[in-house]
């Protein structure tokens, strides 16, 4: 993937193919610690010790309709190469949380991309999940709920055109504000 | 235009659209639009479905056909991708492979105006493993 708001659409399929009804995403940015660490939480059916021992390998997958999974590996080798690390945690029932770190600065780090596009075709694509999107940089924080978001459309779909372009612009306008990196 | 920033600038915005959208409810009778499912999975986003979601919703709209856009997951075709799968109004649904912007403008003139079928349609009896 060239971008890491690409790595997030991927790993947020996950959580939806997992069930979950709420996914949490938070974006953290910290120039000072040289950190911007990305993580995903989810309320889905959660792995199993073996599932999630294996889960980095490219040849484990959960899939019928192929034999790798990628995804989780290739986030992970994003992130090494660019001096941080992948971790998860789960637990069946319960869900799941993976975090991905990378240096701030380092060259190897992948452009964020177009994060407010990502979160909002998947959160219109999936209208019953809950998504909750925290961005944190040092200048503030900026929080997009769905839930809120569904409030004040009050019964109009979020899946039409003209709604996905308001939201879209109205998280890049709160991104700007926090001056979010890219 | 004035900028939406805030959830009461969403507000506002909405009432000024709720008239055309209103028109345009869709969730009551999906079967009588055309949908169309991306296969966003790993494969798919590498090589480019949501450039491909973001064209199909756009420009359906400008176009004027009622539509659902949707994600799906992986259909096995990784070779193909980006994928998608467009069901008509009563017809059966077809998946085409390869599909970038121009593809998609192909499929949207031809097959989803006129039901005239363009090549890149992945057959259905396509073997794909433990099917």
């Amino acid at each position: 993937m060239k971008e890491l708001s690409l790595h997030i659409m991927d790993i947020i399929q996950n959580s939806i193919v997992a069930e979950a009804s709420c996914i949490e995403i938070e974006l953290i940015e910290s120039k000072s610690e040289n950190i911007y660490s990305i993580s995903i939480k989810d309320n889905g059916k959660g792995m199993s010790v073996e599932m999630l021992a294996n889960v980095t390998d490219p040849y484990c997958t959960t899939r019928t309709t192929r034999k790798v999974g990628l995804g989780i590996p290739l986030l992970k080798q994003n992130a090494e190469r660019a001096g941080g690390s992948l971790t998860i945690t789960s637990e069946l029932g319960k869900g799941t949380l993976l975090k991905a770190i990378f240096q701030h600065d380092n060259l190897d780090r992948p452009m964020m991309g177009d994060i407010a596009g990502v979160i909002i075709l998947t959160a219109a694509a999936n209208e019953n999940i809950h998504f909750v999107y925290t961005h944190k940089t040092e200048s503030g924080e900026y929080v997009f709920d769905t839930k809120e978001i569904k409030e004040a459309l009050d019964g109009i779909s979020m899946n039409q055109s003209q709604v996905i372009r308001y939201l879209k612009e109205m998280i890049i306008e709160n991104l700007i504000e926090i001056h979010y990196s890219n | 235009m004035t900028k939406v920033k805030s959830l009461a600038d969403l507000r506002k915005m909405k009432e000024g659209l709720e008239s055309k959208l209103n028109l345009r409810e869709k969730s009551n009778n999906p079967e009588s639009l055309v949908q169309i499912r991306v296969a966003m999975a790993t494969c798919g986003i590498a090589s480019g479905a949501k450039t491909v979601m973001e064209y199909m919703i756009d420009e359906l709209e400008k176009r004027n056909i009622e539509a659902v856009v949707t994600q799906t997951g992986c259909m096995g075709y990784c070779y193909a991708e980006p994928t998608i799968e467009v069901t008509l109004p009563n017809q059966d649904a077809v998946v085409f492979g390869y599909v970038n912007e121009k593809k998609a403008n192909e499929i949207i003139e031809k097959y989803i105006k006129n039901n005239e079928l363009v090549d890149g349609i992945i057959p259905v009896n396509y073997e794909t493993i433990k099917k």
